[in-house]
């Protein structure tokens, strides 16, 4: 096992590397102008001679690959370059708001895989009842509801209807220091629309492969000798039909990070998304690529775990195939 | 085993997330209460947030910077106060010079006293051109700053520049706290130390800003000893917020304020500003450069009905910069809405209706594009329904919209729906927008406007000391835009506000187009008295 996570650590690095180059790249061919972004409206009144200024200050000359190169040698010695959106160190950046990101998508995740089972598990058990058709119509809807939308209706009904829970923020908006308790009362509507946007995927693949797998042999043996249905269902099914989700555990880590974006921005929850949007907008090169490479670190990582909860799940898997 | 592990996270998940909402319903909803007693606070919803809170990069160039002063400062009616400077600055016979005293014994929030030396290092950090800073355009008059003594900053100008105590509202940085930092991208810029009546607490970028009273400020403690501004981009989630007790203002679009109109505790503040929209006329295309097309959508436009369809009645016609309750309005010029008189103009010049309603001349149809900014939706209801207005005379205007990188090349053959407005001095807006020296340096004078009578008048209001002279020059501008307009300017818009009605001393100023930190009713909020 450690020499797999070992090999796909080292197979990471021109992959990362080359995720850089993408976006700068990506960044240069772009129609934002980053001195046009950095100006804001204060340039919209500025003379030519004040751009010029900027952009030789902001923008310097040179092929985008030299930027790169200049960035990537920095990076490795520690240094992330300066935001220019938002005026800071990019270690300051990241290291302000990575962990509130993570908190969130942690626990939506969490929540998204747990009732996303448990669900899933139920609907199978009698496919084709009022359970399974109420599961799966829902996490139909689901699915083609987007977060934000899923947000702004959540924070009419609970903060607004009702008036239980906050609208947004990290803590009372009055509030300056961050308390366990506030925290965990401005958690749970964000974390509740993330996790609930990712639900629909898991709950729709446990109920499929549970299914399935009630079919097949092993549950129909399990059946003849005798055992109670109850044990048929979560000690054979579910293990075999819990195989498809450990995979979709790191391929929903993107979609993950994207929905995050959404739910970040209408919650106003200060974490690392809304500053990736105001980095790609702004041509802000050096926190785009910071980000960019947390992203894709977080997929690859999504994809090793996925692959090692595989091999735990199914004793067959050769981990040194893989 | 692992099944009743899996089994065991989804309870204890969903207790969890059960028990977290139960605890919230225990606990006192929303946060700022408002005025209740001791310790007034106030949460304020804002749509924009500043990118730095230093004053070497921007933050607070027009005043009202909560965080620190400028040598002078702006009342309700926009009139120059001293601040940081004992009185208004001496100025020279020749208008060259700008004497400042200081006030005495100012200290900044961390205890180190403000001096002369401040304030030069202020205004030369600014001009330095490494400095970032993207609005230096506005101190280009200014040649020289020196500390005469402790006490006294001399301001040398290049030329003699009448508006030049307007720009001194600037906020004065501590040169002890930001030296020898990055000024570009320092620990200053989130961490600001300035001498102003609050103090930053807190700066949770995306999400809010948090203050409190500076106790040692010489205009004495603010008695709202709370202030926190949120940051929270979309309208509906704002006014959301605001409704839910969690905010006790937020700026609002003026049809989401009109629906707390009938909330009791809430007050809806609307401020006039000189926040206008208008329609570039580049020269250089060959119909919007006809002055007879120009002065015939002039008179064409419908500016009242915009200002009731568009803006919910919260605003005015604009017949140039000048917002028409200005002193500096030159009476008179007024344009009524007089289609017949349009198309009178179009005929006598040549434009003949054409066979698709649309006029021509030599060959030409009367059309052309009008650009505005993707996304704001208040310009794409000012560019259509000036698409409109101009269809009934026989003008054939094409409304798109795009960023401002796609509207920038077009600008000098392309119509845009452009905005701006500095209430501070007319200068300011005049100048830069109509003076041909400037015609498409970056977005200064986006048509191109060329008019000789302007640049001499323009010149006159700049230099001339004598506020009658400036008047008569700059009410010259204002007639020759109704001779020859460049631009039709169309609104002045109203910025809308609604708040608790839980204080005295509530007012607002006239506003500029930008909105930070400092606009809005809580422009003076270190003067508020908590209501009884």
């Amino acid at each position: 096992m450690a020499r797999l996570v070992g090999r796909r650590a080292l197979a990471a690095v021109p992959v990362l590397v080359a995720v850089t180059l993408g976006v700068f790249a990506l960044a240069a061919a772009s129609p934002f102008d980053p001195v046009r972004q950095y100006a804001g409206s204060a340039g919209l009144r500025a003379s030519q001679d004040t751009l010029d200024q900027l952009r030789e200050n902001l923008a310097p000359d040179g092929p985008f690959t030299e930027h790169w190169w200049r960035w990537l040698t920095s990076a490795l010695g520690g240094d992330l370059g300066q935001s220019i959106s938002l005026r800071q160190p990019v270690t300051q950046v990241v290291g302000e708001r990575l962990g509130w990101s993570m908190l969130l998508c942690a626990v939506a995740f969490a929540l998204a895989v747990a009732l996303g089972t448990a669900l899933g598990v139920a609907a199978a058990r009698r496919q084709g009842g009022w359970l399974d058709r109420c599961v799966t119509g829902a996490a139909y809807v689901l699915q083609a509801a987007p977060p934000f939308w899923l947000g702004l209706l959540a924070v009419w009904f609970f903060a607004l209807h009702l008036g239980v829970l906050p609208a947004g923020g990290l803590t009372d908006t009055g509030e300056d220091t961050v308390t366990a308790g506030s925290l965990i009362r401005h958690l749970v509507l964000p974390a509740t629309v993330l996790g609930l946007s990712q639900l629909p995927w898991f709950a729709l693949y446990v109920r499929q492969g549970v299914a399935d797998a009630l079919h097949e042999d092993p549950a129909r043996g399990a059946r003849a000798r005798g055992l109670r249905e109850r044990t048929v269902l979560l000690g054979h099914a579910l293990r075999s039909g819990l195989l498809p989700v450990l995979t979709l555990v790191g391929t929903r880590i993107p979609e993950l990070i994207t929905g995050a974006l959404l739910v970040e921005t209408v919650f106003s929850w200060p974490g690392i998304a809304s500053a990736t949007v105001k980095a790609a907008t702004a041509g802000d090169f050096p926190l785009l690529a910071a980000v960019t490479v947390l992203a894709t670190a977080a997929v690859l990582a999504g994809n090793l775990l996925a692959d090692l909860l595989y091999a735990l799940a199914d004793p067959r898997i050769d981990l040194e195939a893989m | 085993m692992r099944v009743r592990a899996i089994r065991t996270t989804a309870v204890a998940a969903v207790a969890g997330a059960v028990l977290a909402g139960t605890g919230a319903c225990s606990a006192p909803s929303g946060g700022g209460g408002g005025a209740d007693g001791a310790g007034a606070s106030l949460v304020v919803g804002m749509a924009q947030e500043p990118e730095t809170l230093s004053p070497l990069l921007g933050y607070g160039k027009d005043g009202n910077s909560k965080i620190f002063d400028g040598l002078l400062r702006h009342d309700a009616e926009m009139e120059l106060r001293p601040a940081l400077a004992e009185k208004l600055p001496e100025v020279s016979d020749d208008g060259l010079t700008y004497t400042y005293t200081l006030r005495d014994g100012v200290t900044f929030s961390d205890g180190s006293p403000f001096d002369a030396e401040d304030v030069v290092f202020t205004y030369e950090t600014i001009l330095d051109e490494k400095t970032n800073n993207p609005s230096k355009g506005e101190l280009d008059a200014l040649e020289s700053v020196t500390a005469r003594d402790e006490n006294t900053v001399v301001f040398r100008l290049k030329y003699p520049y009448a508006a030049f105590a307007e720009r001194t509202v600037l906020p004065i940085v501590s040169k002890e706290a930001v030296e020898g930092q990055d000024v570009n991208t320092g620990p200053y810029n989130t961490d600001p130390i300035g001498t102003g009546p609050y103090v930053l607490t807190g700066w949770s970028q995306g999400e809010k800003l948090t203050f409190e009273a500076n106790p040692d400020y010489w205009g004495g403690a603010p008695k709202v000893e709370k202030l926190t501004m949120a940051i929270i981009k979309d309208d509906d989630v704002r006014a959301t917020r605001l409704r839910s007790g969690d905010l006790d203002a937020a700026v609002l679009p003026p049809a989401l304020a009109d629906t707390f109109g009938e909330d009791g505790g809430k007050r809806v503040i609307r401020a006039r500003t000189a926040d206008f929209r208008a329609v570039t006329l580049p020269t250089a295309n060959p119909v919007t450069g006809d002055r007879a097309v120009r002065r015939a959508l002039d008179v064409a436009v419908d500016r009242n009905a915009i200002v009731d369809s568009v803006l919910n009645g919260a605003g005015r016609a604009a017949y140039g910069p000048v917002p028409t309750d200005s002193p500096w309005f030159a009476k008179g010029t007024e344009r009524r809405h007089d289609p017949e008189r349009a198309e009178e103009i179009l005929a006598e010049a040549g434009w003949q209706p054409g066979e698709d309603g649309v006029r021509r001349k030599d060959g030409r149809r009367a059309a052309f594009t009008l650009w505005y900014p993707s996304g704001d939706r208040l310009r794409q209801e000012h560019a259509l329904a000036y698409a409109s207005d101009a269809k009934r005379i026989g003008i054939d205007i094409t409304v798109e919209s795009g960023t401002w990188e796609v509207i920038e090349p077009r600008m000098e053959h392309d119509a845009v729906l452009s905005g701006g407005g500095s209430p501070a001095d007319p200068d300011f807006d005049l100048y830069p927008l109509l003076h041909s020296s400037l015609a498409l340096d970056g977005f200064n004078n986006m048509a191109a406007y060329d008019n000789p009578t302007v640049d001499r008048a323009l010149e006159e209001g700049r230099r001339s000391g004598d506020r009658d002279t400036r008047a008569e020059a700059y009410a010259t501008v204002q007639r020759e835009l109704a001779e020859n307009p460049g631009y039709t300017f169309l609104t002045h818009i109203d910025h809308v506000y609604v708040m608790d009605d839980a204080w005295e001393g509530v007012t607002t100023q006239v506003e500029p187009h930008d909105h930070g930190l400092g606009a809005g009713p809580w422009w003076n909020v270190e003067d508020w008295r908590p209501k009884r």
